[in-house]
Order: C-alpha cells, then structure tokens, then sequence
C-alpha cells in the first residue's frame, strides 16, 4: 500500500508534467487554483493521468471537490483502499 | 413470380475533389469580449489559444455563407453544377428549420434537382456528411456530392457565459465528392454517448424561450471540464482507431485536422496520439473561433494557404462535440 507521501510525491511529478510547476511546490496543503494556478482544463489531465498511475476512477463530480493538493492524495487513498 | 429489381453500381472508392470556404467577414478580437464576462485577453488564450474570432458582418447570413463556400468548392473541384446529383448540409444553426437549407443553396448552384436536406449532429456533423457521401458514392445512389458544414453561431453565444462567450464562430466550408478508382476517402470511425447530451446544448427549448414573460433567445451552454476529458482522451482513441482501421500508421500521417474546438483538445490530442513531429496539426482556431460542422474544412482551407496542404497529401479528420457525438476518416488531399 503506498503511503501518503508516496503518492503525493507521484501526483506532483504529474502535476509538473501536465503544467510544468516545480513537483516541490507541489505540497498538501496547497490549492490546486488559487496556489498553484492549475487552471479547470489542467485539473482534468491531471486527474486523467492520476487516474491511469494509481488505478482509481475519479468522476467530474468528484473533480470539483478536490480543492487542495490533501484533498486530492487523500480520495487516492481512500479510492485505492475501497 | 419475382421480378428482378435493377439496383444501381457504385463506384469502388470516393474522392475529395475540391475545397471551398468562406469566413464571416467581421473580426471580432478578444479584446471585444473581455468586459462582459470581466476576463482579460491573456485568460481566453490560454483556455483555447483563440486570439479573435470571425462573427457575420451586414448581410451575411448562414445562406450567403453556405452558398459562398459551395462555389468555391464546385470550381476547385471542376465539376459543374448541373453535374452535383446530391447536396448534404450539416448545421446546428439554421434558425429557420423549415425549410432545410440544403434545396435552397442547391438552387441557387443551379443544380438540377438534386437530393438536397440538412444534417444535424453540431460539431461532428461534417465528418458525418462525408461519411454519407462516401456511402452514397460506392452504394451506386450519387455521383457527385456537395457536402456543406455551416454554422451562424453568434447570435445564440450569451455575452455573459465565461465559459463559452469566447469560443464560438461564423462560417462555411464545403467539398465535392465524386468517385474514383483508388481509395481517397477511408472508413467512418463513428459512434455517440447520449448519456452526455447535456453537456453541450442550448439553453432552453425555442417555444419555451420565446413564449416565457421575458423572452430571450436561448444560448449555447457547455460543461467545459466534461467535454475537456472527452474530447481530449477518448478522442485520441477514436483517432487511433480511424488509423487502424483505415490501415495506415501515424507515420503515414501528413495533416492531422481535427474539429477546431478549443487548442487545448487538440494539443492533448496531439500529445496522446503520439504524432510525429513531421505531421502538421491544423490549428485554424487561433483566428476564426470554434465554428462547429464548419471548423474542419475551414480549417482545411487555411492549411491550403499556408502551404502546408498540398495535393496528394493524406489527413486524419476527426469531428466531435454536442450528442456527444463523433466521426472521423482519413482522406486523401485533392
């Protein structure tokens, strides 16, 4: 089972992919929009990418409530746990 | 007793034979749109990578456009008029439904009495005309078939909707098909997901727009983030699936013309497909807004201009959008 910091160390390497933000800046308490400046349409490749790394289904509903870089570590893991 | 019925032969391939587009004539930069919904040049480029978009200027209508690019289309293609035996028009904007626009441009062509009706399946209602076409070519039913893609978006934008007040644009675009010995039209890649009908769509019935206590037009509406993952990743899948099954490889690939919608899609597109960087992606969106059934062969035009189509060449179009709904083949460039 990966740990927390494991899969927020691979959700960064995604995030810098898809928008080129430095992986570090990439902390759990760090909001996608206002901090990090992921834009609506980034958010979807990322979540479409996380999706395929971590083997979990997130839906455009769920997409909405994932408002920081934690909420977004922790619906992987509770994802992969189910 | 049965009496033997005479079906027509077709012929064994179809062809694109000629392209002809108009743009409507007013240029509508970002700066025009900017205030209404309180955004700023720099924010709508980076969502779409569309810089201006061309808008219907006085006396342009969905006609005169329909009409201006199907001109066009029968003189580059050399086929007269009285030659074309069919006329399919795609569109989503025809305010006017009854009656279709499709026997009016006919007539205006000086056609004789062709098959002549509207298709309506929004932004992939070019490839689907195409695909019509193709059939009705080696099904022995037409000879020569003028498909049009049209669309007057700009009446039904809402100038207050952040998330498409920016995107939408007017025009036309039309080709001839006829037959030809050698494949230049391949096989469709279609299909819909009905489920995501609401995805994009105008906002409210007409009736019920119009006989409301304050009628307004209805607007075009659209779930960005929903038709972003669609079009981006299953698209791609759908692109790959045409090559497949048309039996060529991304390596055979000249032009890569998918439906203009936003420059997003199609860079994620691109980047999923794997595209050689020798293929050339059309990328007309940047000037003329995302004109639905119109985009591609608008598209198709510029990359003409440019130099970067050029006879012999082959593309993979790919058309998607409202329904959800989509279609794509590889063609072979006239």
């Amino acid at each position: 089972m990966a740990t927390t910091e494991e899969i927020r160390t691979d959700l960064a390497e995604i995030v810098n992919e898809v928008t080129g933000i430095p992986a570090a800046d990439v902390q759990l308490e760090k909001s996608f929009s206002d901090d990090l400046d992921v834009d609506s349409l980034s958010m979807v490749e990322v979540v479409v990418a996380a999706e395929e790394k971590f083997d979990v289904r997130i839906p455009d509903d769920e997409v909405k409530n994932l408002r920081t870089v934690g909420d977004a570590v922790t619906y992987i893991e509770k994802a992969q746990a189910a | 007793m049965t009496a033997t019925w005479t079906m027509p032969a077709g012929s064994p391939h179809a062809a694109v034979l000629g392209l002809g587009i108009h743009r409507a004539k007013r240029v509508v930069p970002n700066a025009e749109i900017i205030d209404a919904i309180d955004s700023s040049d720099e924010w709508i480029q980076q969502r779409s990578g569309i810089k201006e978009r061309r808008w219907v200027g006085p006396g342009e209508t969905l006609e005169s456009m329909s009409f201006a690019a199907a001109e066009r289309a029968l003189e580059a293609s050399g086929i007269a008029a009285a030659q074309i035996d069919a006329v399919i028009l795609a569109s989503c904007s025809n305010t006017q439904q009854i009656t279709a626009l499709a026997p009016r441009i006919a007539h205006l062509l000086g056609t004789q009495s062709p098959a002549a009706f509207d298709i309506s399946i929004a932004c992939a209602g070019f490839c689907h005309g195409l695909s019509l076409a193709t059939d009705m070519i080696r099904g022995g039913t037409s000879k020569h078939v003028l498909v049009i893609g049209a669309e007057l978006f700009s009446p039904l934008v809402s100038e207050h909707d952040r998330g498409t007040a920016f995107i939408f644009g007017d025009g036309a675009g039309a080709v001839v098909v006829g037959p030809s010995d050698v494949p230049g039209i391949g096989p469709v890649v279609w299909g819909s997901d009905g489920e995501q009908h609401n995805a994009i769509e105008l906002s409210e019935d007409w009736v019920a727009a119009m006989t409301d206590d304050e009628p307004v037009l209805p607007h075009i509406t659209m779930d960005g983030p929903a038709v972003f993952r669609w079009a981006a990743f299953e698209m791609a899948k759908v692109a790959q699936e045409t090559l497949d099954r048309t039996g060529i490889t991304v390596d055979d690939l000249d032009l890569f013309v998918p439906h203009q919608a936003n420059m997003r899609i199609t860079d994620a597109m691109a980047r999923a497909m794997k595209l050689p960087d020798r293929v050339r992606i059309a990328r007309d969106i940047a000037e003329q807004g995302n004109t639905s059934a119109a985009s591609i062969p608008l598209a198709l035009g510029r990359m003409y201009e440019d130099g970067e189509a050029k006879s012999g060449d082959l593309a993979l179009l790919i058309a998607f959008g409202a329904g959800l709904a989509y279609a794509a083949q590889v063609i072979r460039i006239p």
